[in-house]
């Protein structure tokens, strides 16, 4: 097969890292962008730069009659569509492929399949990974959902069914409170959605998010371990790290299994991520989904494993076979990943677009930062506020610790308002340093500690 | 005749609907009272609410729905 020019549908520090992967590996790069993007970095570093529309993501990056136009305008002969946008969209997949050109990613059926929590959690369990103990749909006679109940174990969550991003959920620890909510929760989602339905889920009350790279060529696949990503602020990863700090080293075999036996049971070709929740206090570990693209977070596994996985899922994405035997991936030391948004910390991460007036990148042993800034540079205001990942590696987590604070302080960008002042004081705080967090911990910290961050 | 201008408080997109399904906030020839919400602009997927910071009377938008827009940008006049 091979690919000779690679079109990249996405903008942001993603397009830069795709374009350098691209590069090492002598493939020609197309950039599309916005009317708002003409001066960004990756469009300065492409080969060719392709407009597809204005700034709004619907008429440019989410239009795919355009990108499919570019591409043919270009000769190119593949997309990597990235991370968002419509990089885990089967239809988008499916277009690309019926238009003679390789999806940088798993096929249309594979993403759809996965995209859907039913049927992933199908796959799941029919691969014999557990999933989080519940109802598996809507509950129906009361008595059910008591027996059910009762073979769960209390806390539970209860969901609307036709709720969605937190609403509609509460959490019972006792049958008498259950009874009394689960009437409740069925009259409330029956006035707020105009369905009664509800399901039943394990509570799992100290999580740690725990997530399992893989990479697959359609025949084989390899896992290169955990990531752990449990600092999170409204459900978005702040600071994630390779290996997990805590894993017990049988939980993170039992885990990396699982991801590679999903994976293989749908052939699974690129670089995926099998997402798990972790249950500190009886050790037990449960799959949430899988994401079918390379994520954010990559950088973390490259670090600790030497992989390149962006250039990885290229080759594959080419046609050719994994590289890599599993007894050939090994981890080396221990990094960490703090994303540097666009946001002041000390206005409740109010966006803060503006103009880069001047920027110092950190650098020196075991420093990386991966971003789409230069000096000069105006954010604009019509995407998300990531600007970049400061990543450092090192031998030990506490040694890693050390040097994200010694890069932090060599990072500057003027008067620009970004999560830096965060990211210092979460690195001198006790319970981070010894790995005493859960995937709420961020933001009950945050209560106490706002007004820290100036 | 006093003429007033209702400012983009930020730079991003504007819309004159909470949603695409749902009606505009105001339409021209409303009246206007002080701290009456007029649009919402988004910057980087977060929305904030434009808010008139005079009262009056909606004369003429100077923006489409789903422009892009600048912070201090006009987006629409008021009178008296």
């Amino acid at each position: 097969m091979g690919i000779n020019t690679l079109l990249i549908a996405n903008r942001g520090e993603i397009a830069v890292r795709i374009i350098r992967a691209a590069r090492e590996l002598g493939i020609r790069t197309v950039q599309v962008h916005s009317d708002a993007d003409t001066e960004s970095l990756a469009v300065r570093m492409a080969d060719k730069a392709v407009n597809i529309g204005p700034p709004q993501a619907a008429k440019s990056y989410l239009n795919a009659a355009a990108i499919l136009d570019a591409a043919a305008k270009t000769g190119a002969d593949a997309i990597h569509p990235g991370y968002g946008f419509f990089a885990e969209n089967a239809a988008f997949a499916d277009a690309v492929a019926e238009a003679g050109l390789i999806f940088v990613g798993p096929d249309g059926n594979t993403i759809r399949l996965m995209g859907d929590k039913a049927t992933a959690r199908g796959v799941a369990a029919s691969a014999g990974v557990p999933t989080v103990p519940g109802s598996d749909g809507r509950v129906g006679d009361p008595a059910a959902a008591r027996h059910l109940v009762e073979e769960i174990g209390f806390p539970v969550m209860i969901k609307a069914a036709a709720g969605g991003g937190g609403r509609g959920i509460r959490i019972v620890t006792d049958m008498a409170e259950f009874d009394r909510m689960t009437l409740q929760a069925r009259a409330e989602a029956e006035a707020a959605f105009g369905d009664g339905g509800i399901y039943i889920e394990k509570f799992v009350e100290k999580a740690r998010h725990i997530e399992v790279q893989v990479l697959g060529d359609g025949k084989d696949v390899i896992h290169c371990f955990e990531r752990e990503c449990s600092l999170q602020r409204r459900r978005q990863k702040v600071w994630e790290e390779a290996p997990s700090a805590t894993l017990p080293q049988k939980a993170r075999e039992e885990m990396c299994m699982a991801a590679v036996k999903l994976a293989s049971a749908v052939n699974y070709r690129g670089a995926g991520t099998v997402e798990f929740l972790y249950d500190d206090s009886t050790g037990d570990f449960y799959f949430i989904e899988m994401n079918t693209r390379i994520q954010v977070e990559h950088p973390v596994t490259e670090f600790v494993t030497g992989i390149d996985l962006v250039r990885e899922m290229i080759r594959v994405a080419a046609g050719e076979r994994l590289r890599l035997r599993q007894d050939e991936v090994r981890v080396h030391g221990h990094a960490i990943e703090v994303r540097i948004n666009a946001e002041d910390p000390s206005k409740d991460f109010m966006p803060f677009p503006g103009m880069v007036e001047t920027l110092t990148v950190p650098g020196g042993p075991g420093v990386r930062f991966d971003s789409m800034l230069y000096s000069g540079y105006t954010i604009p205001p019509f995407y998300d506020s990531l600007l970049g990942k400061l990543i450092v590696h090192d031998e030990t987590r506490e040694a890693a610790i050390e040097r994200l604070h010694r890069a932090l302080m060599e990072f500057d960008v003027g008067a620009l308002k970004t999560t830096k002042p965060l990211f210092l004081v979460l690195a001198r705080d006790g319970s981070v340093r010894s790995g005493a967090f859960h995937t709420r911990w961020l933001e009950q910290w945050l209560e106490v500690n706002a007004s820290r961050l100036a | 005749m006093a003429m007033k201008q209702i400012l983009s408080p930020l730079p991003g997109t504007f819309y004159r609907k909470p949603a695409p399904d749902q009606p505009a906030f105001k339409s021209e020839g409303d009246s206007i009272a002080q701290g009456d919400v007029i649009g919402l602009v988004e910057v980087m997927k977060t929305f904030f609410e434009v808010k008139a910071e005079a009262a009056g009377k909606l004369k003429v938008f100077l923006v489409e729905n789903e422009d892009p827009v600048t912070a201090g940008q006009p987006l629409a006049d008021l009178e008296d």
